[in-house]
């Protein structure tokens, strides 16, 4: 019988993929499709407990949550051309001007 | 044969969460980000159908619609606007924290798995069609999933949708401020004569 306790562990894992994938990869738009598959997790995650406990509220929660991903990827992938424009690069340890 | 039977349901949730962290994995270890953009669009879809198996129709479909529809396409589109270097295999990763990163990433799963295993999580689920009930002035109603979502979204959570709507006119102005052309060469000191 496949449970909420299921579905966590699953949203657990690719939470953990993302969170690496955001710390280890020097691609921006690598990085931000971790951040997707961050938000993925979460909304497996409020999708499961709408289920388990019978309340809409986790899916209208998932709604804000996957506006909230939408608006992310957009400027995200806005910084990205500003970030090209300017250094010819998306790799994120050579975007270090206020180094310099 | 009966086997198969009588666990399908289990079998196909854990054929699917497979797919689905297979998927997760692509994304963080392909080198080319058109190989990891489409195994992040394997991992959307799964999650879509996992969706579906939770009683979530409406939100299924909005995923596909709105991540592997408009999201995913952004992705390509800038990836292949950008036109990316190839990689080295060395160069793909933070050289210095990858390990470290690992690390990190595994202890959080081992807490939050302990956290998970520890505490009690009492079996059984609230029946499908309370997601799919509108209750009204007029009594309840099952209807449908969308309905229901609707209904919710619209009464009781009102005020938080139109705030979302004000983060979405938010993020369009801000996208278009860091599209702009002039903004990012005036930053660069190379400055707009005209």
């Amino acid at each position: 019988m496949i449970g909420a306790t299921h579905y966590v562990a699953l949203s657990l894992i690719l939470f953990c993929l993302g969170l690496i994938g955001v710390m280890v990869r020097r691609n921006f738009i690598t990085v931000l499709m971790s951040v997707e598959l961050l938000f993925n997790a979460v909304n497996l995650n409020l999708i499961a407990f709408s289920f388990r406990l019978g309340d809409l509220a986790g899916q209208v929660l998932a709604i804000f949550v996957i506006t909230v991903a939408a608006a992310e990827a957009a400027i995200g992938l806005g910084l990205i051309i500003a970030l090209v424009r300017l250094k010819d690069t998306v790799l994120l340890d050579e975007a270090d001007v206020m180094r310099s | 044969m009966d086997f198969l039977v009588a666990n399908f349901g289990a079998i196909f949730f854990y054929v699917v969460a497979a797919l689905a962290v297979a998927g997760g994995i692509g994304v963080i270890t392909f080198k080319n980000p058109v190989h990891a953009a489409l195994a992040l669009l394997e991992t959307f879809v799964m999650v879509a159908v996992l969706f579906i198996l939770r009683h979530a129709e409406f939100l299924a479909a909005v995923q596909v619609l709105v991540y592997a529809g408009g999201i995913m396409v952004l992705y390509l589109f800038v990836i292949m606007l950008v036109k990316v270097k190839n990689l080295r295999a060395d160069e793909v990763f933070l050289s210095g924290i990858a390990p470290l990163a690992v690390l990190a990433g595994v202890l959080l799963g081992a807490l939050v798995a302990a956290g998970i295993l520890l505490g009690s999580m009492a079996a059984g689920d609230a029946s499908a069609d309370v997601l799919r009930t509108v209750v009204t002035e007029g009594g309840a109603e099952v209807l449908g999933n969308t309905e229901a979502v609707g209904w919710v979204l619209y009464t009781k959570y009102l005020v938080p949708f139109e705030v979302v709507s004000v983060l979405l006119l938010v993020a369009m102005i801000g996208a278009i401020v860091f599209g702009r052309r002039d903004a990012a060469l005036a930053d660069a000191g190379e400055g707009v004569e005209s």
